[in-house]
């Protein structure tokens, strides 16, 4: 009989579970910010450094799950004996370094950065420019009325999301996201150069036609409400959206067994879209077309017809 | 990863263009036939379906040449064949303005309206061109060709210029200097008709180098004796004695008098040769690959000593470049030659043939076991890939934008190795101090600008040309040198460095033409640009047709740079219309903010030298009060 039995094909291991490594103990780096010394693990950037002393860095095409460009520079930092400012997201911290982060050289670039997004993007669902606007004094007007923009027609190719590209500030996240940061999809690049350079998918070839999966994570990162949920692209046309009178709810995805958290958000008993937390560890706030957009069965009236 | 095409088929002539550049495919995986015996469970993903993407821009050319325009079929066959995204394909396509992603005609004629040809007439050519033949972009020749405005095609000393080129099976590339309108016609005309010559061009010695065959010369000294195609001519003119001294005193000795030499970068940013090399060397226990690059992307608007170099006398060129690779330990060199340089790409092709030939270059060099092999590149039309850090991504197949530094090159460049990235100009002296030795180098010149220097004199100057001295000499004898003041004889002003460089003034002359000197009035030497304006320049519409290309070479990937230099452009226009936004004095001010944010807040150095020359000439004159 025993020879009959089924032979495992690993081998399973005798004896107690083996230990996992203790974590390897990172140097700590000692810089200067702002007059202030800060110690941190070796490989930390400014911005993290900053951070630890409680300094808020302005920052837009950052985010912490994904791979820093530092193109916007909105984050730039003035570093002693550099001839040029430092963009904080991605410049890692060196033992010694002393660093400003309000000096004028810094207000103004940063200043700067803010009026020429603001005076060539539409800026007005991006949640974080009144505050930064606000806090540099950033003047986008000055520019004149005839100061050249972004703006152009809102695509609409699919039912799930829209894609306003008039409010795009060309931070790479959602590329990084549909690429290597997250999906490995690909269905979008940066094409074209100089204030021509957009998001764009092969010949600008609609969603439809593309390698889009419609994970809809590029919306999960898109600071500026360029990408957009459609259900809440229409609420905001029809003028009912309405961000006080929405609920957010935790919850875990019904779907496979990957068990990712989604955040619903509910306005007046309808499900108006559905985020993931950027901090669980396993999924990063990415989820897949089912979690991100396979709610609707949830407003189907399940009693069965009599 | 799986990859999705999109409908669109490539034609015959395109799948043929892609496949002599690429070979046959081979497997399932890159377009070929399926064998379900043999191939049926093997799969060539992941990591490896990557591994071709440094082929994409040769690719991109070949179809560019053969077709006359991409198609999204070809994007999709180009995608199948190296195993990349199309929209990556597509976006890297997008970014060279030599490819064309809409249909054109096969044959283009590309007019220089840069600020050097803006002095010789060049918008003379363009209005008549565009009475003749329509607007630039617009077919014309029962739609079988196209006239467009280029930026600086880096003729300069024999302005106004044009370049042509004709698609097809076997594709033609012809440049015109001193261009005419009818000349640019019938260029036209003769890529219609497919009478273009099949050689690219020919150095115009007397025209370009003014001092050809002077006894003073040392880095020109061969341009007009030796033929520029003959091996032999090169050895006889002490060619190659250079590399045999090198490969005889090892790389640590090498290095040694290249740092003792003072040599300074001579593409722009004037870092010391010696110290990039020494980073080299010191990692070369580590077992990586390093790579050495000869940057000949010369692309400053003003800027052509380069290809005179490699036009008049390539093998120095290749000579500089394996004594680099001897110091450093790189087997494989890159020169990365800008796509508008058709006659240098001739030239330097045969220059690497004849001397893998005869040993110079390949698995055994001068028989000594050393290792080393160049490969030339074009670039496609794109200022921006002159920056060494975007000229890597150029190479390696993605959009040519800059990465922050650090990283600097010599820890992380091309592949992420360690690589040195030197200009021509840089590399053809590096024979010289190895032949007389670092030490003796060092004592020509003063200070800390020592050895030898090319100059572009180019403008309103009596006999424009490439220009050698030893460091040391002032602007003023430098422009009596080229026979003086063109024009109307009456000089209004002096660009020093190119689009990134200054303005000095008249009163200005006097100053020495060294890395100090310039420094000490606000200027810079740059790329060794001299340009002269006559008085009846209005400097206005010069400094307009500045911001206008930094506008057009901005790679658009950092925001103070992609804004700045559009909002620079406009607020430009409003002074020049007398149309300001409160007062010319607020403009001003508004501008010189500008410049400060870009410079401090931009990633690479366009944008960080964007608005120079524009503060220059605001530092100098008040022209919009």
């Amino acid at each position: 009989m025993s020879d009959l039995a089924p032979k495992a094909l690993i081998p399973v291991p005798r004896g107690p579970v083996p230990e996992a490594p203790p974590p390897r103990k990172r140097a700590m780096v000692e810089l200067k910010i702002d007059g202030k010394t800060v110690s941190v693990p070796e490989g930390s950037t400014i911005l993290d450094a900053a951070r630890k002393l409680g300094i808020d860095t302005p920052t837009l095409c950052f985010l912490d799950t994904l791979t820093p460009v530092n193109v916007c520079r909105v984050c730039v930092v003035e570093l002693e004996g550099s001839r040029t400012l430092v963009p904080a997201c991605s410049r890692k911290a060196e033992p010694g370094m002393s660093i400003k982060t309000d000096s004028e050289r810094v207000r103004l670039s940063r200043r700067l950065v803010l009026e020429f997004l603001a005076s060539s993007v539409d800026v007005s669902t991006a949640p974080q420019f009144p505050g930064y606007s606000e806090r540099y004094g950033a003047d986008p007007e000055r520019f004149g009325a005839k100061a050249e923009t972004v703006k152009q027609p809102v695509k609409i190719d699919n039912d799930l999301y829209v894609r306003d590209y008039s409010k795009c500030i060309l931070c790479y996240k959602c590329v990084e996201a549909c690429g290597v940061d997250a999906q490995n999809t690909f269905a979008i690049a940066v094409a074209g150069r100089g204030f021509d350079a957009h998001i764009s998918t092969e010949f600008d070839t609609p969603l439809t036609n593309s390698a889009c999966v419609y994970c809809g994570n590029c919306i999960g990162v898109c600071p500026t409400g360029a990408l957009m949920f459609k259900s809440e692209y229409e609420m905001r046309q029809a003028g009912t959206w309405n961000e006080s009178r929405q609920t957010q709810t935790d919850t875990i995805c019904p779907y496979c067994g990957v068990g990712c958290d989604l955040t619903v958000h509910e306005q007046e008993g309808k499900i108006v879209k559905i985020t993931s937390p950027l901090d669980h560890s396993v999924t990063h706030g990415n989820l897949c077309i089912k979690g991100r957009f396979g709610y609707r069965f949830v407003e189907v009236n399940s009693k069965p017809k009599k | 990863m799986d990859i999705h095409f999109t409908a669109d088929e490539p034609s015959v002539e395109e799948k043929a263009a892609v496949d002599q550049e690429l070979g046959s495919p081979e497997t399932p995986w890159d377009g070929g036939q399926r064998d379900v015996n043999s191939d049926g469970r093997v799969s060539f993903g992941g990591n490896y379906a990557g591994i071709h993407r440094h082929k994409l821009l040769p690719t991109l050319h070949a179809v560019q040449a053969r077709i006359g325009w991409i198609s999204p079929g070809a994007i999709n066959y180009v995608s199948l064949r190296l195993g990349l995204p199309p929209a990556e394909v597509y976006g890297v396509a997008s970014f060279y303005h030599l490819f064309s992603l809409t249909q054109r005609p096969p044959v283009v004629a590309h007019v220089c309206e840069d600020i050097a040809c803006m002095t010789r007439g060049s918008e003379e050519i363009c209005g008549k061109l565009e009475s003749k033949l329509g607007p630039a972009g617009k077919p014309c020749m029962s739609g079988k060709a196209t006239w467009l405005r280029s930026p600086c095609l880096g003729l300069c000393e024999r302005a106004p210029a044009a370049m042509a080129s004709a698609s097809g099976k076997s594709p033609r590339e012809r440049v015109l200097a001193p261009a005419t309108a009818d000349g640019v016609e019938k260029l036209l005309r003769d890529g219609v008709d497919g009478t273009l010559p099949a050689e690219a061009d020919e150095l115009n010695v007397k025209a370009s180098v003014p001092q050809a065959g002077s006894a003073n010369l040392v880095l020109l000294r061969r341009v007009g004796k030796a033929s520029g195609t003959s091996l032999d001519e090169y050895r006889k003119a002490d060619g190659y004695e250079a590399l045999r001294k090198a490969v005889e005193i090892g790389p640590e000795a090498v290095v040694r008098e290249v740092i003792d030499s003072k040599l300074l970068g001579r593409g722009g940013a004037a870092f010391p040769t010696g110290k990039k090399w020494e980073a080299l060397l010191n990692q070369r226990k580590q077992g990586r690959p390093h790579y050495v690059i000869c940057n000949a992307d010369e692309s400053e608007p003003g800027t052509f000593k380069d290809r005179v170099v490699m036009e008049g006398d390539p093998f120095a060129v290749i000579e500089g470049m394996t004594i680099a690779a001897v110091a450093t330990g790189a087997q494989k060199g890159y020169i990365y030659l800008r796509g508008e340089y058709p006659f240098a790409a001739e030239r330097l092709t045969h220059a690497i043939q004849e001397a893998r030939k005869t040993g110079l270059l390949g698995e055994n060099i001068l028989g000594r076991g050393l290792k080393f092999d160049i490969e030339l590149r074009r670039g496609a039309g794109a200022y921006i890939c002159g920056e060494e850090t975007a000229l890597f991504n150029s190479i390696e197949g993605y959009r040519g934008e800059p990465r922050n530094k650090p990283p600097f090159p010599t820890v992380a460049g091309l592949f992420r190795q360690p690589t040195s990235v030197n200009n021509v100009e840089t590399l053809v002296n590096v024979p010289e101090i190895i032949r007389m030795g670092g030490a003796a180098y060092a004592k020509i010149g003063t200070g800390n600008s020592v050895g030898y220097r090319l100059w572009c004199v180019c403008g309103h100057v009596t006999r424009p040309g490439v220009y050698e001295t030893p460091f040391g000499g002032t602007l003023r004898e430098l422009i009596q040198m080229a026979g003086g003041v063109a024009g109307n004889g009456r000089l209004q002003a002096v660009l020093l460095g190119g689009a990134a460089g200054a303005f000095v003034a008249p009163k200005e002359l006097d100053v020495p033409l060294t890395f100090e000197g310039t420094r000490a009035i606000g200027a810079t030497l740059g790329s060794g640009v001299v340009m002269l304006f006559d008085d009846s320049v209005d400097l206005r519409r010069i400094l307009l047709r500045i911001a206008e290309f930094f506008r057009d070479e901005t790679c658009g990937q950092c925001v103070p740079c992609r804004v700045g230099v559009v909002r620079q452009q406009e607020t430009l226009e409003r002074l020049i219309a007398r149309k300001p936004l409160g007062t010319a004095e607020t403009e001003v001010r508004m501008l010189r903010e500008m410049g400060q944010a870009m410079r401090d807040a931009s990633i690479c150095g366009l944008g960080q030298t964007a608005s120079s020359a524009l503060e220059s000439a605001l530092n100098r004159w008040s022209l919009f009060s």
